[in-house]
């Protein structure tokens, strides 16, 4: 487990402000201690720093994983972000998307939102922003980018694509093996 | 489009659906209807009930007869089936959970109407008289099982309830009759016997009074023949009556061990077990409860599950389950996070609640021992076994996510389930690592308490996993329990006993075998400087004392065992042990009084742990034993065994002034040989004695173990002694005798 280096750090960043913007400052001072990312095995984990130090006595080899793990770095160092990091967009999220009841499955079996399926949006949602996607009654149930703008949204005919889907929630079931 | 519809032009229309039954139901019912209770208003349930009572009544009266009370001259004593059975099933919805299983037949029998509730009630106890229930309670009861019983299941069923009630008639018949009126009377019973189920009392009456014990030829011709399932369920039922009136109903010459051996023989091909299985249960449970935990385990548990209530709450989470098609009910008084799961239309495994982390799947017991551990904010837990995670996310919804947990599991493979279960419940305090749990205390220490979730041979929960029937055996309980044993003093080792808020561990498996449980802990008593202190659980059967030849300490009754069958949960077995000290008493006693003098090994029967032990003791002990064994010394006095060990250290400890010195010089010379540990031994108890007065009534104590022990190693030491040092040691035995 080491600290992340500058690079990784500023790749890291890039991607979260994409959902939270400049939140991320709330992540690290939290009220109740501070907190900080770690990798391990390509990954980046969030935890507070009491459990740094106690995580710190496991051999790496035998540390399977600490606090909450945010994503992973790939192989050309570019950072995806998991499913596991839902808790912590969600409240801090700028832009959300609100599917209804109907699609809500679809989304959770990995498809794309359509028009059809759009309940809400915030306004002003530029195109290619990152949202979070929630149920009608206001239940995270993933994360992706927007297709379209708000406004464009609005014309934009029932059967096309409005959020790309990039994590959801069924994740828990479809690749458990893969979240660590 | 179609025809808008204009309010303005109003359609004629006819009497609709439900304007004709209504209608309908009052004129019919005016014709039938003789107006018994005239001023009492009826509902119309009631009315409809009301038509069909004076419906049966026009049926021939045969059924009536057949079914109300005998009118032939057995009406005394032999009583109709069906009501004992409605209270059979009432008591036995009553042993297992009753909180929804008693909601269940409320609903049954009020109905949904909320007029004459008083009326209805009424109604229904004639009604199951004469008439036949329609099915409504035994369908209620298959409901609360959770899932329909097979057509095999249902008749053992009734046939268990039957037998349960045949002592009792059986008791008046032996009371009352002699065998040939009996006889007369079956032959009489057979011609009126057009039921099979409602009149089982009497269907067993055909078969011979006296359970006749098979010869041993016979039995070796039954292997060959392959019995009928059926008849060995009668026999194991006939068998079973037998043994519990033994005196009364047994053949003449038979004895009660072949009664047995055919019993043995009879389950283990009815339920398909192993025969060392079947004689370990015969061991634990007495008959009757022996073929209800065998019924209980063919059948699953219901479907329970937890609230996570970091996300959610209980009320809000069960509305939401329930407008997706969910069957749910609170799980008990007994925990304000469980419900329990009767049917659902969605997979409950599955829907957008579960995916959201607002619950988990966990059977009902798998929520006792974090009950009874109890985690407090801002402590540190190990939690030792903790695949596939119900119980360290349950543990972090107690403390709230501060603190901090340490969830270690031995297989890499399983640790996934727990990632995944980590994550998706919001658990942020978890650190999640593959160890051995024998390792533990190295890695880490010091934790506030520890849970123990032992692996197991998993007796309790045949129900999930039938192959435990039969793969189960002698070799792999005594290696589970091997297992056990390391682990929990790993455990014990873990935690910190100075911990202002804890130092408790709870010890738990999913098993009902005694060699898995209660010895484990009792192992575990007489190792460590622990006791066991009262769980919190208040229902469940207290763990057993002394268990065939074993004898295991008394306080093993504050530990609690579930059952299937009585509590209509997975088999299991939960103790809270709470630590005294953080030092580890030498295993056998005639060396605790070495550990002070020397770090070395003394003879060979001395174990080799103890010397890296008695080195971790002496720093450890050192700092902290004007108030260890001022606190040993009060504990000493509430209990006995545990403080044997206890009473020896205080002592050793408390001879610290005059030994300290001692210590330093002989650590210098006395090395290698090892003779010198005994002389010092000697010297420094005598010494104990003379300085300390108050030791010697605990010296006492501890001296009548000790003696049988010292003569086991004085007779190995004996041997490498020198001539001198020999007389030396006599002289001073005699004076410690002659002292004492």
């Amino acid at each position: 487990m080491r600290p992340l280096t500058d690079e990784e750090t500023k790749t890291m960043f890039e991607k979260l402000s994409k959902y939270i913007g400049e939140n991320i400052k709330l992540l690290i001072d939290r009220p109740d201690g501070t907190y900080c990312f770690r990798l391990h095995n390509d990954r980046v984990y969030y935890m507070s720093e009491k459990i740094l130090k106690l995580a710190t006595n496991i051999s790496r080899d035998k540390l399977v994983s600490v606090g909450t793990c945010f994503g992973k770095f790939t192989k050309t160092l570019k950072f995806r972000l998991h499913i596991t990091a839902l808790d912590f967009l969600a409240p801090y999220a700028k832009f959300k998307v609100w599917v209804k009841p109907g699609s809500e499955q679809s989304f959770l079996y990995g498809n794309h939102v359509m028009k059809s399926g759009l309940g809400r949006i915030t306004e002003n949602t530029s195109q290619y922003q990152g949202v979070v996607v929630y149920s009608m009654s206001d239940v995270p149930l993933g994360f992706g980018v927007a297709a379209k703008t708000t406004q464009e949204c609005r014309k934009v005919d029932p059967m096309s694509i409005v959020v790309f889907h990039q994590a959801d929630i069924g994740e828990y079931i479809r690749s458990e093996d893969t979240l660590t | 489009m179609g025809r808008r519809l204009d309010p303005t032009v109003k359609v004629k229309r006819g009497p609709g659906r439900k304007a004709r039954k209504q209608k309908g139901a009052e004129t019919e019912l005016s014709k039938f209807l003789v107006d018994d209770d005239g001023p009492k208003k009826l509902s119309s349930r009631a009315r409809k009930r009301a038509v069909k009572r004076t419906q049966v009544t026009k049926e021939p009266k045969q059924e009536e007869t057949a079914k109300k009370g005998f009118s032939d001259e057995n009406s005394e004593w032999l009583k109709p089936a069906q009501r004992k059975r409605k209270i059979e099933q009432c008591e036995e919805d009553e042993d297992s959970d009753s909180q929804w299983e008693e909601d269940d037949d409320d609903d049954v029998i009020e109905g949904l109407d909320h007029k004459g509730m008083e009326e209805e009630e009424d109604d229904d106890d004639d009604d199951e008289d004469m008439v036949d229930d329609y099915g409504a309670d035994e369908g209620g009861e298959q409901d609360s099982d959770g899932e329909e019983l097979l057509p095999i299941e249902k008749a053992a069923k009734k046939q268990k309830k039957q037998a349960s009630m045949k002592p009792e008639s059986d008791d008046d018949d032996d009371d009352d009759d002699d065998d040939d009126k009996e006889e007369e009377q079956d032959d009489l019973k057979k011609d009126d016997d057009g039921e099979e189920e409602e009149d089982t009392v009497q269907a067993n009456f055909h078969e011979s009074e006296q359970f006749k014990l098979p010869a041993a030829a016979e039995r070796a011709k039954e292997g060959l023949l392959l019995m009928d399932l059926q008849t060995i369920h009668q026999r194991i039922k006939d068998n079973v009556d037998v043994l519990s009136h033994f005196s009364e109903k047994r053949e003449e010459g038979k004895e009660r061990s072949e009664y047995l051996s055919l019993l043995r023989s009879d389950l283990c091909t009815y339920y398909s077990y192993n025969d060392f299985l079947i004689s370990k249960l015969m061991d634990l449970f007495p008959l009757s409860e022996l073929i209800d935990f065998l019924e209980a385990n063919e059948i699953h548990r219901p479907v329970t599950i937890r609230t996570n209530t970091l996300k959610t709450r209980r009320r809000d989470l069960a509305q939401a389950l329930i407008n997706r098609g969910v069957n749910l009910d609170p799980l008990g008084k007994w925990s304000k996070v469980g419900l329990v799961i009767y049917d659902s239309s969605v997979p409950i495994g599955a829907t957008p609640e579960y995916l959201a982390g607002q619950y988990m799947l966990q059977g009902a017991s798998s929520f006792l021992p974090v009950m009874a551990l109890s985690p407090q904010e801002g402590e540190s837990v190990l939690d030792m076994s903790a695949a596939p995670g119900g119980k360290t996310t349950y543990m972090a919804q107690l403390m709230r996510n501060t603190g901090m947990i340490v969830a270690n599991d031995a297989n890499a493979d399983r640790l996934k389930s727990v990632v995944g279960n980590i994550h998706r419940l919001g658990v942020t305090n978890a650190v999640i690592c593959n160890y051995d749990g024998r390792q533990f205390p190295k890695v880490m220490g010091g934790f506030d308490r520890v849970l123990l979730d032992a692996p197991c041979s998993g007796t309790g929960v045949i129900s999930k996993d039938p192959a435990v029937k039969t793969s189960k055996d002698e070799a792999d309980i005594l290696r589970s329990a091997h297992l056990q044993k390391e682990l929990i003093l790993s455990a014990i080792d873990s935690v910190n006993a100075d911990s202002s808020s804890g130092g408790y561990l709870v010890y738990c498996t999913c098993s009902i075998m005694v060699e898995e449980n209660e010895w484990v802990v009792d192992y575990a008593l007489k190792k460590r400087n622990v006791k066991l202190v009262p769980t919190g659980l208040d229902f469940g059967k207290e763990g057993f004392t002394r268990f065939k030849e074993r004898r295991f300490h008394p306080s093993l009754k504050l530990s609690r065992r579930f059952y299937p069958h009585s509590h209509n949960m997975d088999g299991f077995f939960v103790a809270k042990l709470k630590k005294l000290s953080n030092t580890i008493p030498t295993a056998p006693k005639n060396t605790e009084n070495e550990v002070e003098s020397t770090k070395m090994e003394t003879a060979a029967s001395s174990k080799q742990i103890q010397k890296p032990e008695s080195k971790e003791q002496k720093p450890a002990s050192t700092p902290a034993k004007s108030n260890m064994g001022k606190n040993q010394k009060l504990k000493q006095k509430k209990s006995e065994p545990p403080t044997k060990k206890a009473g020896v250290e205080s002592q050793n400890k408390k001879a610290d002034g005059p030994k300290k010195a001692k210590i330093a010089k002989l650590d210098g010379e006395a090395s290698k040989k090892v003779e010198k540990p005994d002389k010092k031994q000697k010297v420094k108890e005598q010494n104990g004695d003379s300085t300390k007065g108050v030791e010697e009534e605990e010296k006492k104590k501890g001296s009548q173990f000790k003696k049988k022990n010292k003569s086991k190693k004085r007779n190995l030491r004996m041997k490498r002694m020198g001539k001198n040092k020999f007389k030396k040691l006599k002289k001073m035995l005699g004076q410690q005798e002659s002292g004492q």
